[in-house]
């Protein structure tokens, strides 16, 4: 066990998953990662290279991708922003690519605070052009590192990017860490990376599709894939579901704060319960519409109703409400509890009414 | 037997779609004759990029990747670092270069990388129909400049090779017009210097190609052969700028 930041423990994990090609640029609150990066992967024989710009950082995680090895970048809101259409390319060429986004707060330079103001960028506008990302968010060190380790494998299941999304909290907390054994670093079958031809057949990583027969059998194949993301990546975690009245969803860090509200609730005898989407894409939809019959949700959330329109789609908007910070600060437990204990009083007060 | 009739050195039997006239399939059949006289072929990658060259991937007869717009020096640079062994190059015209890459060029010139880029220079945008690019002529008319381009309003051209020559881990920088025989045998000795550095892993590589955009140009193919050797030379001076091999 080892005593790591979110962001120490996600480059090491990254490092036993068989990461060895690291890309990124400077940017608060994910430094770290870069720096943990440029110590670690010379010792295993990787690549760290500190590109000019996280623009110039993705499209070198394209060409080592393409090459055929586990490559990946980090950042923050902003760098995100400018890898956008690098994400959009990794989708189109079917390449595999581990993005961590340590999110911070605000539109434009915002503020180095945590928030989870990213949410939809990760899950609807990662790219151009009906791309998505499988986007997984820890609310742990530990969990920042396992789910990461999880990322690589999936990025080349499914040839197709991967974001990590954490935010700047858990990027510099620091908590205990078991981490993930060594991957078997055997070359990865990978027939179509470009490593050159040899004599054989030569191989082509591309994006570009103008002839409407091939466009149609790639879409084909995408929508394929993401109906089979839909099946069988869906992660999230309930507690305290069954006998609930009142459901609070939140993921990562806020996750953590309603996690504690639900339980001091219960300790008043407030029937509460915790559903947390580990997934955000795909988004845990049936899972929560299969609670919806006669419960109230609240959604709390480091975002102004970002998450709350998934809970809303999912159960319909008449059920919702929503706790969102959208300033950089995290809403204590209590403000979290005041919440529940007061959505329960209205509750009630409209059953005898 | 290929489609064609007859092959094509380090190229694939598919035809190029370049307006009759244009000197991009002349450049790409010289990188590709170069490729296999030095028996590279089995050990490139080669990335294309966004203009004209868009298509590359389809020609060259080893393995290629496709990239963003002015990214291809980034993603070689991602290629050549897991594959130290390979021989990667880019292809990339003046708008992709120049103009939204010239950050990432500059960046893979600085830190030394060892790849090769060939670099066609037309002046004008030519794949969306002939807009003004960071290298086009003073009051030469574009789509965009339609009275000429004229530096109070869009500068001055950019002479990426003199860019260039200030940066250390540049280990071959020269420069060609495709408007001649004698010109072509150059650019061609050119283009093979510059993979043999590569090969030694001396640092950077350009070889810079002016080329002609008949149809952009509004001009015949002779004429702008002729536009090319009067106009153009003499703004971008050929030459061998820098060789450590």
């Amino acid at each position: 066990m080892r005593f790591l930041s979110g962001n120490e423990a996600i480059a090491e994990a990254a490092v036993r998953a068989g990461c060895r090609a690291y890309f990124g640029y400077p940017i608060t609150p994910q430094t770290e990662l870069l720096e943990y990066m440029a110590r670690r992967l010379p010792e295993v024989g990787g690549v760290f290279l500190q590109a000019e710009s996280e623009v110039a950082a993705i499209n070198m995680v394209y060409g080592a991708s393409g090459a055929g090895v586990r490559a990946m970048t980090s950042s923050s809101g902003p760098g995100i922003s400018l890898m956008a259409e690098g994400f959009s390319f990794l989708v189109g060429a079917e390449l595999p690519a581990v993005i961590v986004n340590m999110s911070r707060t605000g539109p434009g330079l915002g503020g180095v605070t945590p928030s989870q103001q990213d949410y939809f960028l990760a899950t609807r506008a990662a790219g151009h052009g009906d791309s998505r990302l499988l986007t997984l968010a820890p609310w742990s060190c530990q969990e920042a590192a396992d789910l990461t380790y999880l990322a690589f494998f999936l990025a080349d299941r499914y040839r197709h990017p991967v974001m990590v999304m954490g935010d700047g909290l858990l990027a510099q907390m620091r908590e205990p860490v078991v981490l993930p054994p060594f991957a078997r670093l055997e070359d990865p079958d990978k027939p179509w990376a470009t490593r050159g031809r040899g004599r054989g057949e030569r191989r082509i990583i591309n994006s570009l599709r103008l002839d409407l027969e091939e466009a149609r059998v790639f879409h084909r194949r995408l929508r394929e894939k993401y109906r089979e993301m839909e099946e069988r990546e869906v992660r999230f975690q309930g507690e305290f579901l069954e006998d609930a009245s009142l459901v609070v969803v939140a993921y990562g860090i806020a996750a953590r704060v309603a996690r504690r509200a639900v339980f001091r609730a219960r300790s008043r005898g407030i029937p509460a319960g915790l559903f947390r989407p580990v997934s955000l894409w795909p988004f845990p939809r049936r899972e929560l519409r299969r609670l919806a019959p006669g419960r109230r949700f609240l959604v709390v959330e480091l975002s102004q109703g970002q998450l709350w329109e998934d809970v809303c789609l999912a159960v319909g908007e008449e059920a919702v409400s929503l706790l969102g910070e959208d300033d950089g600060s995290v809403p204590s437990s209590r403000q979290v509890e005041e919440m529940i204990i007061e959505l329960t009083r209205v509750a009630a007060a409209r059953a005898h009414g | 037997m290929s489609s064609l009739g007859w092959r094509r050195p380090g190229l694939t039997d598919k035809p190029f779609h370049y307006c009759p006239g244009c000197t991009h399939g002349l450049a790409q059949k010289l990188v590709g004759e170069v490729l296999e006289e030095l028996g590279l072929l089995g050990r490139a990658v080669g990335v294309a990029s966004v203009g004209c060259t868009v298509l590359a991937y389809e020609y060259f007869d080893c393995d290629m990747q496709q990239a963003a717009h002015g990214r291809a020096p980034a993603v070689a640079t991602g290629i050549k670092r897991v594959l130290p062994q390979a021989c990667v190059f880019t292809l990339q015209g003046d708008g992709d270069l120049a103009s939204i890459g010239i950050g990432e060029l500059i960046h893979a010139a600085v830190r030394g990388e060892r790849i090769t880029v060939v670099f066609l220079n037309n002046g004008i945008y030519g794949m969306t129909g002939g807009q003004m690019a960071p290298t086009t002529p003073l009051g030469f008319s574009t789509t965009t400049t339609p009275e000429g381009r004229e530096s109070e309003r869009s500068g001055f051209p950019l002479d990426v090779v003199a860019l260039l020559r200030s940066i250390p881990g540049v280990a071959y920088l020269a420069r060609e017009s495709l408007s001649s025989p004698a010109r072509v045998l150059r650019a061609r000795r050119y283009l093979r210097r510059a993979f043999e550095v590569q090969e030694k892993g001396r640092g950077f590589g350009l070889v810079e190609l002016l080329s002609a955009c008949n149809v952009g140009w509004g001009m015949d193919p002779v004429e702008a052969l002729r536009h090319l050797e009067e106009k153009v030379v003499p703004l971008y001076s050929p030459g061998v700028f820098r060789d450590e091999t």
